[in-house]
């Protein structure tokens, strides 16, 4: 029995703009410089030679971003340097810190680990994202509550993978909420509220 | 990280017809340690070939076992319903890895393909064999407290670090692979290398060759089964001892039992030996520490490592002691 190609429980919209996607993807691919690859044009998008850039298209919070970009460019310097939502904080830049989450056809994924060319036609959503209009998400809300950060440097990454941490069902108890919060670190070590302002959201997307 | 090349590719064959052509490539799906190796100049690429649209990512579930695509993510295995019923010492494995977010890109054939945590390695300035052959091992007698007891040699101590290999290890899994010269099949226990004189190879991987699937053969002893993990924090780290254990128990004795070991040897371990020693026998603690002692029976310690001998030996007596309902 096939499965899906990836748990997107909760998701069913998402997925299907995803699956549409991906065929959208070949032709919004734009390479700047054409690679000398021309069996590989036949069958799919264009290679990026090195050093060379090529146009991309990267959904962001609802909105179509065009960009222009090396391989190597990571998402999170994408979204940061190149459309300005410096939301999303660059802390170890090596998938170990957690500062750089964001949401990708809304799972929660490090974007510092992720190429942007790579994304074409998900739907990302970043910190800026969350809320609607000046109304809080019900996560960002609980950190103001329970004070839940400090610096402040980590709490972008915190709220979002929080925010993927209720909806996957893994916050029904403390021990829960740090065991699947467990990559996201905060050295100014406000777990304790962090944990308590998890929970307290928890509740409420559930009432 | 270094400028590169990039080929989006659409179908397995294609896949590897791109990387034969392309020189310097490397295939590239969830990225989460290719990403950091290339940043830290461990490893060096001028072309990733990406594969994460290939259509091999599903999961289906048979009466011959169970077959994971080269490309389902971490946490679409351990969530998917027969692998926690049937198989959960491979959902336990899972969960234990990594962190939730890494969970969600990292995919099956990428996590068997991992490179060693070994801090030499992910350091360009240190002599590494692993990472230029020939330039030295400094964790010898440097600072190995995280290294191999078994299967190293002078030339390289490292160990592997997926958690899942050695779950499918236990499970006699099959590694499915597509390359130049056609499609072929490797034993999950054939597939990495001993470092031996050539410690920067890791596995019989060949060039542009990719894993389509993995297969994990259906045993009904595998319900029976468990993944203890020690590290040196509570979670998203490491193993420094780990053991999968898939136990089979009739009227009190050991009817069957597969044991396989990460975080003490250079690759997944399997101890038939230790095996041999527990099957057809009562489950007692004392066979347990008998089973123990010849699992380490040829470790080699080094000044930082040698507690990993000992460890192991509690670790197996608590996992399989769980597991037998001896207490």
């Amino acid at each position: 029995m096939p499965e899906p190609s990836r748990p997107a429980r909760g998701h069913t919209r998402r997925t299907v703009l995803k699956s549409t996607a991906v065929t959208a993807a070949s032709t919004a691919f734009l390479p700047v410089a054409a690679h000398a690859e021309a069996e590989a044009n036949v069958v799919g998008p264009s290679a990026i030679a090195p050093g060379e850039s090529a146009e991309i298209t990267l959904s962001v919070n609802g909105r179509d971003r065009v960009l222009t970009v090396e391989p190597r460019v990571t998402l999170l310097d994408a979204l940061r340097e190149r459309l300005g939502l410096t939301g999303t904080k660059k802390g170890c830049d090596r998938g170990e810190c957690g500062a750089c989450t964001v949401l990708v056809d809304g799972e929660r994924v490090k974007s510092c680990l992720t190429l942007a060319v790579m994304r074409q036609g998900s739907d990302i959503t970043t910190v800026e994202g969350l809320a609607d209009g000046d109304r809080l998400h019900p996560v960002q809300e609980a950190f103001i509550r329970h004070d839940a950060f400090q610096c402040g440097a980590c709490t972008s990454g915190q709220v979002m993978s929080a925010v993927a941490c209720i909806r996957e069902g893994h916050a029904g108890s403390p021990a829960e909420i740090r065991e699947w919060m467990s990559g996201n670190l905060c050295r100014c070590a406000c777990y304790q509220n962090i944990v308590d302002a998890v929970a307290d959201a928890a509740r409420e997307v559930r009432r | 990280m270094r400028a590169f090349g990039y080929t989006p590719v659409r179908d397995p064959a294609e896949a590897v017809r791109v990387a034969r052509q392309t020189p310097g490539a490397a295939f590239i799906a969830g990225g989460t340690d290719l990403l950091n190796l290339m940043r830290d100049g461990a490893q060096r690429h001028e072309h990733l070939v990406d594969i994460s649209g290939l259509d091999l990512a599903s999961i289906t579930d048979s009466a011959s076992g169970l077959r994971v695509g080269g490309l389902a993510r971490m946490r679409q295995v351990a969530e998917h319903r027969s692998v926690r019923e049937r198989f959960p010492v491979l959902a336990e494995a899972l969960e234990a890895s990594a962190s939730p977010q890494v969970r969600n890109m990292a995919t099956i054939g990428g996590n068997l393909l991992q490179r060693t945590r070994c801090g030499y390695f992910r350091d360009a300035a240190s002599a590494c064999n692993k990472r230029v052959p020939g330039s030295g091992c400094p964790a010898l007698e440097g600072w190995n407290r995280g290294h191999a007891v078994l299967g190293g040699s002078e030339h390289c101590i490292a160990t592997h670090p997926s958690d899942l290999a050695v779950a499918l290890l236990a499970l006699d899994a099959v590694v499915h692979l597509l390359g130049p010269d056609g499609p072929r099949q490797v034993p999950v226990g054939g597939f990495h290398l001993r470092p031996g004189q050539a410690p920067h190879v890791d596995t019989v991987l060949r060039p542009a060759e990719l894993i389509t699937a993995i297969e994990v053969p259906r045993r009904a002893a595998a319900v029976r089964s468990r993944y203890l993990k020690l590290r040196d924090r509570a979670t998203f780290e490491f193993a420094v001892v780990s053991i999968a254990a898939v136990l089979e128990l009739r009227g009190g004795r050991v009817r069957d039992v597969r044991l396989a070991f990460g975080g003490i040897a250079t690759t997944p371990w399997r101890s038939p030996e230790a095996e041999a020693v527990l099957r057809g026998e009562p489950l007692t603690v004392a066979a347990i520490e008998r089973a123990g002692r010849v699992l380490v029976r040829d470790a080699v310690p080094r000044p930082h490592n040698g507690f990993k001998v000992e460890l192991v030996q509690r670790a197996l007596v608590e996992l399989l002691s769980g597991l037998g309902g001896l207490r």
